[in-house]
């Protein structure tokens, strides 16, 4: 059950390239807090009203959720400013999260979308590749994915691993003998990444799981800010449109029109 | 804790709190009812409806503003086939009231929805008359006087239950739409709907709206809202749901005190899903420290 609350942040770090790490302590909201949801964050600045919508990165036990971001705007400028023992304003957790279908779950992750994967990882128990994109040598996270399977790692410029996307990588890896089989991919990034991982998994005969990203106003399913189009009628809304906050974030890529 | 009344009443329906939500912002209620007891708001406004589904506009719908956001929705809805077997039922467990806010792309589609809604168990219709974000209806029905007085009229000849029409304010005289839906036997007004604005992303070089424009609401606009909610409080007798940009108790009064009977809180809701409530518990507690019996006694109380 969602709540809104204000909570108290135990961490924060600076992870470099405009990324930054924030971990709060909130025991009821980690209790229900699946990978692949999210939190709504507030400002304190009441002259900006709309939460940010932020994936929730890593449950590391002890009542603990942590965000890992990047600052984009005032708003989340204004997040990067604070401090342990500082407050900050919280709803969540939010969506659906990613399904578990007990097989070997490949994650593909692309900037900002590489985070909430790491308590995918973390969780879903069957050895796990993780494709993680970056636009450059300046990665972030990569020892935490380390630490529960194989990395492979692609960058947009080519200054470490795979030049190119995440999606580079994984045909990389499928040529030189990465088996696919029985696999289920789970994927966050940009929307002309996801387009690419729909399009890899339908050549394929593949199911992905994507997170989808849109800007939201309530987060919670009421306002009908952040939709996507869907293949098929919504049972909630009557028309090809689902909700990203509520019906998602995570979708199975064949559900959703990305065209 | 002295005994006030907080009642009021809008073309004979009682509400136990003048505290709604605006159109929109809100859905039916379902979503926000985890964070809000539904039972302690005056009445609940759903989201526009219209006879058959639509799909609304392309995202992004919705950008922040300072103090407030635009939003470009293009009401999105169900239509009344859903909304009556689904959000009707679910409203009805609460002990609130229900305006159902009306949308169409024609009059004769407003006036269907309006007839396709006289048999359901709600209790005043909003005719949405100043949508800015569809290309056909909302707006343009909304800015002419002998439009927004002719549609009126249509609409309380189809319509079982009172009619408020809710007026935009893009335009140059709020006193003289009012007037014409008067004039057109409105049981009521709403305003302010969204002002249209527009922003734009100068690190992309596009509009943040895929929409380009998109109406601005939050406590940006409050003060344009009590100017017109006063000017309106001015030209007509009808009662008046005044909103825009209300997020607490003193915004409400505001409002309250320029001729509103009572108030919906919008915006806020995005930012706090409890708003309405703190709304409604503040004009609570101001009546009893300033020793205010009637809630009543406030409404257009400063002239």
């Amino acid at each position: 059950m969602a709540l809104q609350t204000r909570v108290k942040i135990t961490k924060t770090a600076d992870l470099g390239e405009g990324i930054f790490e924030l971990v709060f302590s909130c025991p009821v909201m980690a209790e229900s807090a699946r990978p692949g949801q999210f939190v709504n964050v507030y400002c304190d600045d009441a002259s900006r009203m709309l939460p940010r919508p932020i994936s929730i990165c890593e449950l590391p036990g002890d009542g603990q959720i942590r965000l890992v971001y990047r600052v984009v705007g005032a708003g989340t400028k204004e997040l990067a400013g604070k401090h342990p023992g500082d407050g900050i304003t919280v709803l969540g957790p939010l969506g659906n999260g990613y399904p578990f279908e007990g097989k070997r779950a490949v994650l593909l992750g692309g900037g900002v979308g590489i985070p909430p994967l790491l308590e995918l990882e973390k969780q879903i128990g069957i050895p796990a590749a993780a494709f993680l994109g970056y636009r450059s040598d300046k990665t972030f996270l990569l020892d935490d994915f380390r630490k529960y399977g194989a990395v492979y790692v692609s960058s947009d410029d080519g200054s470490i691993g795979v030049k190119g996307t995440v999606i580079t990588a994984l045909e990389r890896a499928v040529s030189d003998g990465f088996s696919l089989e029985g696999a289920v991919l789970y994927a966050c990034g940009p929307g002309p990444m996801l387009k690419g991982v729909k399009a890899f998994t339908e050549n394929n005969g593949l199911t992905a799981y994507i997170s989808l990203e849109e800007r939201m106003a309530c987060g919670i399913g009421a306002c009908l800010g952040c939709v996507c189009k869907t293949m098929e009628v919504n049972g909630h809304s009557g028309v090809k449109n689902a909700r990203v906050c509520k019906d998602g974030p995570v979708f199975d890529a064949r559900e959703v029109d990305l065209s | 804790m002295s005994q006030v009344n907080t009642e009021v009443s809008i073309a004979g329906v009682t509400l136990k709190n003048p505290v709604t939500v605006a159109s929109g912002t809100f859905g039916s209620g379902q979503e926000f009812s985890a964070f809000v007891d539904l039972n302690r708001l005056g009445a609940v406004t759903t989201k526009g409806v219209a006879v058959e589904p639509w799909a609304g506009n392309p995202t992004p719908r919705v950008a922040e503003t300072p103090s407030g956001m635009l939003n470009a929705i293009g009401l999105q809805n169900p239509g009344i086939d859903t909304f009556l077997k689904r959000d009707v039922p679910f409203l009805r467990k609460f002990d609130t009231k229900i305006i159902v806010n009306v949308c169409g792309h024609s009059e004769d589609e407003y006036v269907e929805c309006v007839r396709r809604l006289a048999d359901a168990d709600v209790d005043l219709l909003e005719i949405n008359i100043s949508c800015p974000n569809v290309k056909a209806g909302g707006i343009t029905f909304g800015t002419v006087p002998e439009v927004a007085q002719r549609i009126t009229r249509r609409c309380r000849e189809a319509a079982r239950q009172p009619v408020i029409m809710k007026l935009s304010p893009n335009v140059t005289s709020i006193a003289e739409m009012a007037k014409a839906v008067e004039a057109g036997g409105a049981d009521g007004i709403s305003l302010i709907n969204t002002l249209t604005g527009m922003k734009i992303n100068v690190r992309t070089r596009t509009f943040a709206l895929a929409n380009k424009t998109g109406g601005l609401s939050g406590p940006a606009i409050h003060p344009v809202a009590v100017r017109m909610v006063y000017e309106a409080a001015h030209a007509v007798k009808i009662p008046i749901i005044g909103m825009g940009g209300i997020a607490t108790a003193e915004d409400a009064l505001e409002m309250i005190l320029a001729g509103a009977t009572c108030v919906s809180v919008g915006t806020a809701n995005f930012r706090d899903p409890a708003a309405s409530v703190r709304v409604a518990d503040g004009i609570r507690e101001y009546l009893e420290q300033t020793h205010t019996a009637d809630i009543k006694d406030l409404i257009g109380a400063v002239k």
